[in-house]
């Protein structure tokens, strides 16, 4: 039977707490806490009653049927995370969270945040719960991003530009790791995705399951059974997992992970640890398939979408891997932008650009397979924070 | 004995307090680092730690971050530290040295052979940031084999089990981090310090050393009082920073030479 993490938040020899000493005090009481939490009938009714009258939830699953139709194979179905309150997966973590940070009395939340999505979400369920919140974003990435930015802004928060490295969400997360380590007893980090210091993997994870718990319900209503291939993008890997795990004692399920390719994986120009074979590391509390030199310094990522650009990923992935129980694959810049064109055309929905990478790689093996045969795309976000990125691609001014 | 245990031992005898200083290996330059330790010897130091920059310090301030990126920029990597030290043994054979850093250059290179350079190049003991006792088996086992001496860190936050989990592994010497925050940030309280010391003076029978947060000769002395060793990290490392290459050496052994005086009186 698959149980991981073990009671140490190793997944295999990947995950456990790699922190500096002053911060291990505050993940242990974290651990407890939500250990203590996280069965408690109470939370957990005031956590569903939250997804379902402020996120929104169940989200829909859609049958892109005209997507499907022009690329004459399996049908492609998408699980509409689009859909929630705040325009992405990254609310059911938050709302988590932020439900457990209430009840250990911290009243100012911090989080790091790479496109935007979990750091709005952040300042959403702050705003939601009184909370004081921090966001940490890369200098770049506020370029990139401007439109959440300000959104974060509205909803009452201080989004701080972090200049150092490579200015990106990398940077953000060790940003946010020094203001939590110095203000460790006032402080809750609410970490955005499955990785990080044992419990973050698990907890988030947790949180991010109503995604494939509900997939699990909606498909058979659906079709009668469940998707043969389920798909999502991998940054850290949070809307991935919370799709995945449920389905990993699913017999004939098979699972993939897309994660981005940039400008391919020769050009050593992506964010995709896993599809090139990183190299095993420890950054950001966990030991996981992490890009770095030969010398253990990490470099420098690249990816067109921001929340995908990270080094790293969550350590239950490399797990996942590494017994084989899901495929990852990479989507590059290219692939991933003609994905967002065919579903904004074929089906009216603008994706996020991360989620376009899953999209585009069910795109890429649709065609391959029967018609009879069923892919379950995640689609994690809506692509409204993308519009600057994309019409700069397209060498629009707006 | 170990070049650690010897040096407090006869800290010990002569009723001094050590004094341990922090530079950032390859910063300002790779030339110039050797002769810094030297200098950072002549001026009064005890044991030296020698930073092994890494592209995410996610424990240190700006002062620190910014000494790291220029050695990165150098092309310091952790084989070229271990030749540094090899290099400072050619003259020094007494003064400890531990390195202090992030634990992925090490798990890039391996523990195994990392120990074993440890150990022929001269190297004492060896302080990974964000390895607690928790994730420190391996590390622990292959520094052993080797005599390296496992530092630990402690916190105001570490209770009473885990000084006792860290009393077990650690050798050498337990560096005591005396406020809650990155490198070079926020000011040392001092009676917060006093009040920790018995707790971990209860279960922790090495030397404790105390760091972050000492920026002056009056604190460095205030804080020597209180326990056997004063660790100065980022004041140091703004020196290197505010001066020039030809100067560098100087103006750190003075400093050094300052903060030596105020902790013998």
């Amino acid at each position: 039977m698959y149980n991981y993490p073990d009671s140490s938040g190793h997944f295999g020899q990947f995950g456990g707490i790699y922190m500096a000493e002053t911060l291990i005090p505050a993940v242990e009481e974290l651990r407890q806490q939500y250990l203590r939490f996280r069965d408690d009938p109470e939370f957990k009714a005031e956590f569903a009653y939250e997804l379902k009258h402020y996120v929104g939830r169940p989200s829909p699953i859609y049958h892109a049927k005209r997507l499907s139709d022009s690329l004459g194979g399996a049908q492609i179905y998408l699980k509409r995370e689009d859909l929630n309150h705040t325009g992405a997966h990254k609310i059911n973590n938050a709302i988590g969270q932020a439900l457990l940070a209430k009840r250990m009395g911290k009243k100012r939340v911090i989080a790091e945040t790479g496109a935007g999505m979990h750091g709005v979400a952040t300042a959403t369920v702050a705003a939601r719960f009184g909370m004081e919140c921090i966001v940490y974003m890369g200098a770049e990435d506020i370029q990139r991003q401007a439109p959440n930015v300000f959104r974060m802004k509205l909803l009452g928060a201080t989004v701080v530009p972090v200049e150092s490295g490579s200015k990106t969400l990398k940077d953000a997360c060790n940003e946010a790791i020094r203001d939590w380590v110095t203000n460790v007893e006032s402080t809750f980090y609410i970490f955005g995705t499955a990785a990080g210091p044992h419990p973050y993997p698990m907890m988030v994870r947790d949180f991010q399951c109503v995604i494939g718990n509900e997939a699990k319900v909606q498909m058979p209503e659906m079709i009668g059974r469940q998707p043969d291939v389920v798909i999502a993008c991998v940054g850290g890997g949070s809307n991935a997992i919370g799709l995945f795990h449920p389905y990993i004692e699913v017999p004939n399920v098979q699972i993939i992970g897309v994660e981005a390719g940039g400008f391919g994986i020769a050009s050593g120009k992506h964010a995709a640890p896993l599809t090139a074979n990183a190299k095993v590391g420890v950054l950001h509390g966990n030991k996981v398939n992490l890009m770095q030199d030969e010398n253990g310094q990490i470099i420098e990522t690249h990816s067109i979408s921001a929340g995908l650009d990270y080094p790293g990923v969550g350590p239950e992935h490399c797990l996942l891997k590494e017994i084989g129980r899901a495929q990852y694959v990479a989507i590059n810049d290219d692939e991933a932008l003609a994905a967002f064109d065919s579903l904004c055309r074929f089906e009216g929905i603008i994706p996020a650009l991360e989620s376009s990478h899953a999209l585009a790689h069910a795109i890429k093996i649709a065609p391959t397979m029967a018609k009879d045969k069923v892919l379950l795309v995640n689609l994690s976000g809506r692509g409204d924070k993308d519009m600057n990125t994309v019409a700069r691609i397209k060498g629009i001014t707006l | 004995m170990s070049r650690i245990q010897i040096t407090f031992d006869k800290l010990k005898q002569q009723q001094r307090k050590a004094l341990i200083p922090f530079i950032t290996a390859g910063d300002p330059s790779q030339p110039l680092t050797v002769p810094l330790l030297h200098g950072l010897v002549s001026a009064g130091a005890d044991v030296l730690e020698l930073g092994v920059p890494f592209s995410d310090p996610m424990a240190d301030g700006p002062v620190i971050q910014r000494a790291s990126e220029r050695a990165l920029k150098n092309g310091m990597s952790l084989r070229g530290v271990l030749g540094m030290v090899a290099e400072f043994r050619k003259q020094d054979a007494t003064t400890p040295v531990v390195l202090m850093g992030y634990g992925n250059p090490i798990e890039a290179m391996g523990w195994e052979v990392f120990a074993q350079r440890c150990a022929e190049v001269g190297v004492d003991g060896v302080l990974t940031v964000d390895f607690p006792p928790e994730e420190s088996h391996e590390a622990f086992e292959h520094l052993q084999r080797h005599h390296i001496a496992p530092i630990f860190l402690l916190a105001p936050t570490t209770n009473e089990a885990r000084i006792q989990q860290v009393a077990k592994l650690a050798r050498g010497y337990v560096y005591y981090v005396s406020l809650k925050g990155v490198t070079g940030s926020g000011s040392i309280d001092l009676s917060a310090i006093e009040d920790k010391l018995p707790q971990l003076r209860k279960h922790i029978k090495l030397p404790i050393g105390v760091g972050f947060g000492i920026r002056d000769a009056a604190t460095a002395k205030a804080v020597a009082k209180l326990c056997d060793g004063v660790v100065v990290g980022s004041r140091i490392v703004q020196e290197v920073e505010n001066s020039t290459e030809q100067n560098v050496v100087a103006n750190v052994s003075k400093l050094v030479r300052e903060l030596r005086q105020a902790i013998d009186q």
